[in-house]
């Protein structure tokens, strides 16, 4: 039996019923949130389920929404099933100032170094995780660089003129 | 690996103390820039830590500012032995979000390219597990024909090691006659060389004791430890995104996805050398393919995304808007949100793009093989013998440049 989004979908909403949102296809890839606290349920749920299978965690990551009150960073979990060869989205939305997650590392030992940079990067604090510290930034850094409020550019410059290349400006807050 | 004898010392003795080690960030052994911090008892190791950050260049914050077709060159510095394959990841990628159909001529063309890089790379990664050996003929007959690969990137976008080859839609120029001469070369010779190296290290007495059972890991750790790649087809797990997911026309090809079953050095090593010529016989096949299609074809005819000749921007009008427009990342991007993976060298390279309609993406993640697997890395060496956790290292294929990207 070929596993298929819209099976996905049903089982989701069997088991977490309203908890699961912002269900949505694109590229061939399922993709949906679940609350924050709800995380490592979901996953363990995705895990477990004989015909789910969701064993392997390809990708975690993070993304900064500045605009989205209350939400501002987004977890990005990729998962996906060895033998239907179907991969998932999961996101799990937190608040920047409380950016507070339950750690993967129980349930994937892959988890452990890439919250560490997504804490390190975010300052998304992984909740339980056995060893959460900066990995690629220095240790003494006080902030988390890939917040969208931190421009990759000296805002102080005066010589480059931006407005004619897209985004230059307005980015972040 | 014997069990070595323990003795009960009373505590504080001499013999009973650790000492901490530290293998890199700088030794030679490390083949890069990263560090191990190595407690041994003795010769044995009894814990490891590893460090990793030491060429971190904020890669994706950067990409964050330019516009897509600027981005290709930083992932030219993820996996530098071959950043052809990290190239068209990244091309295939934006083909992808922008709904880009690529010829199949061109599709071949980098499928030759991509396996060409392939094949250096494993051939950096499985002469070195011989020289961190001790054997150091190998790599130097190998060696020799990575020459004639980069002679071929060479041919095509001028540059050998960081190669910024091809574009969004395909390729800058067309393969010249040199290019398949070269590759000619490159097929005939190498195939050679490479059954040379076998000969000389698969059967070899002193390899296979240096590497069976060293840093070996079950198939169910290698998955939680998120592996991919040849790492974790020597575990016995016949992943390839090649295959589970095919991308530039991959599914026209035959090919067998060599696996191990221990997942130990030596695994690593045949599975490696069996890849390299299952890459052989890609690429032949794709030169085969590539003679039956017209052969002025090597780009997708989208003007919106692919920069037009220079002698037509010189003299045609809308190649010179369509040059500005996309020099200036004028051009109309989607919104959307993918992962694309491809299949590295050393695992599976993905790309996150997160695009809001704007020049450059709102957010880029690469997902590095490297960078998620190294983390095992403590738990392959603990118990082994320092000698084991050199070569350990070298098999695992690590990259410094995409541990930090």
């Amino acid at each position: 039996m070929s596993l298929t989004s819209d099976y996905i979908k049903q089982r989701l909403a069997e088991k977490f019923g309203e908890s699961i949102s912002q269900v949505e296809e694109s590229f061939g890839t399922l993709s949906f949130a679940a609350p924050k606290d709800l995380n490592l349920k979901v996953m363990q749920f995705l895990y477990d389920d004989e015909e789910l299978q969701f064993r392997f965690l390809t990708d975690l990551t993070a993304v900064h929404y500045p605009e989205r009150k209350g939400e501002e960073l987004a977890v990005v979990y990729h998962l996906y099933n060895f033998t239907q060869r179907v991969r998932l989205r999961l996101k799990v939305y937190t608040s920047v100032e409380d950016p507070k997650v339950f750690t993967a590392t129980k349930l994937f030992e892959s988890a452990n170094w890439m919250e560490r940079e997504t804490y390190d990067f975010f300052g998304v604090e992984f909740v339980g995780h056995p060893n959460l510290k900066r990995i690629l930034n220095v240790d003494e850094m006080t902030y988390f660089p890939m917040r969208k409020e931190f421009p990759l550019e000296d805002q102080s410059r005066t010589d480059k003129d931006d407005e004619m290349f897209g985004r230059g400006g307005h980015i972040g807050i | 690996m014997s069990e070595q004898q323990h003795i009960t010392l009373p505590e504080g003795s001499i013999e009973r103390q650790t000492q901490t080690l530290n293998l890199g960030p700088t030794h030679p052994a490390t083949h890069g820039v990263f560090q191990n911090i190595l407690e041994i008892d003795g010769e044995r190791i009894v814990s490891a830590e590893s460090t990793v950050g030491y060429i971190h260049r904020a890669f994706e914050k950067i990409a964050e500012r330019r516009p897509y077709y600027q981005i290709t060159p930083l992932t030219d510095r993820l996996n530098y032995c071959s950043s052809p394959i990290n190239n068209m990841g990244w091309h295939l990628t934006v083909e992808k979000l922008l709904g880009v159909q690529t010829p199949k001529r061109v599709d071949y063309m980098r499928v030759v390219i991509m396996e060409l890089a392939r094949i250096t790379d494993h051939l950096i990664c499985n002469g070195v597990v011989g020289v961190d050996s001790g054997a150091f003929t190998g790599f130097l007959y190998l060696m020799k024909h990575r020459e004639t690969a980069y002679e071929v990137y060479e041919e095509i976008c001028g540059s050998r090691l960081t190669t910024n080859i091809g574009r969004v839609g395909g390729f800058e120029r067309n393969f010249t006659p040199a290019v398949f001469e070269k590759l000619e070369k490159f097929l005939k010779e190498f195939p050679l060389a490479l059954k040379e190296f076998e000969s000389l290290m698969n059967r070899n007495r002193i390899f296979i004791e240096r590497t069976q059972g060293v840093g070996a890991i079950s198939a169910e750790r290698a998955i939680n430890y998120g592996f991919t790649g040849p790492n974790l087809r020597a575990a016995g797990v016949d992943y390839d995104v090649r295959v589970a997911q095919p991308y530039s026309s991959y599914e026209d090809f035959q090919f067998s996805i060599p696996v191990g079953t221990t997942g130990d050095c030596y695994d690593r090593f045949l599975v490696r050398n069996a890849e390299m010529w299952e890459s052989l016989s890609i690429i032949r096949q794709a030169l085969d393919k590539i003679k039956t299609l017209p052969s002025d074809i090597w780009h997708a005819d989208v003007p919106a995304y692919y920069l037009p000749e220079k002698s037509d921007v010189y003299t045609k009008m809308e190649a010179l808007i369509y040059h500005f427009k996309i020099i200036m990342g004028e051009s109309d991007i989607l919104p959307g949100e993918l992962y694309n993976p491809v299949e590295g060298a050393n695992g599976e390279l993905g790309f996150y793009l997160i695009s809001d309609g704007g020049r450059s993406p709102y957010r880029l993640h690469f997902r590095r093989p490297c960078f998620i697997y190294y983390q095992a890395y403590a738990e392959l060496v603990k118990g082994a013998m320092l000698s084991d956790a050199v070569i350990c290292m070298s098999s695992l294929n690590l990259i410094a440049g995409e541990l930090d990207a």
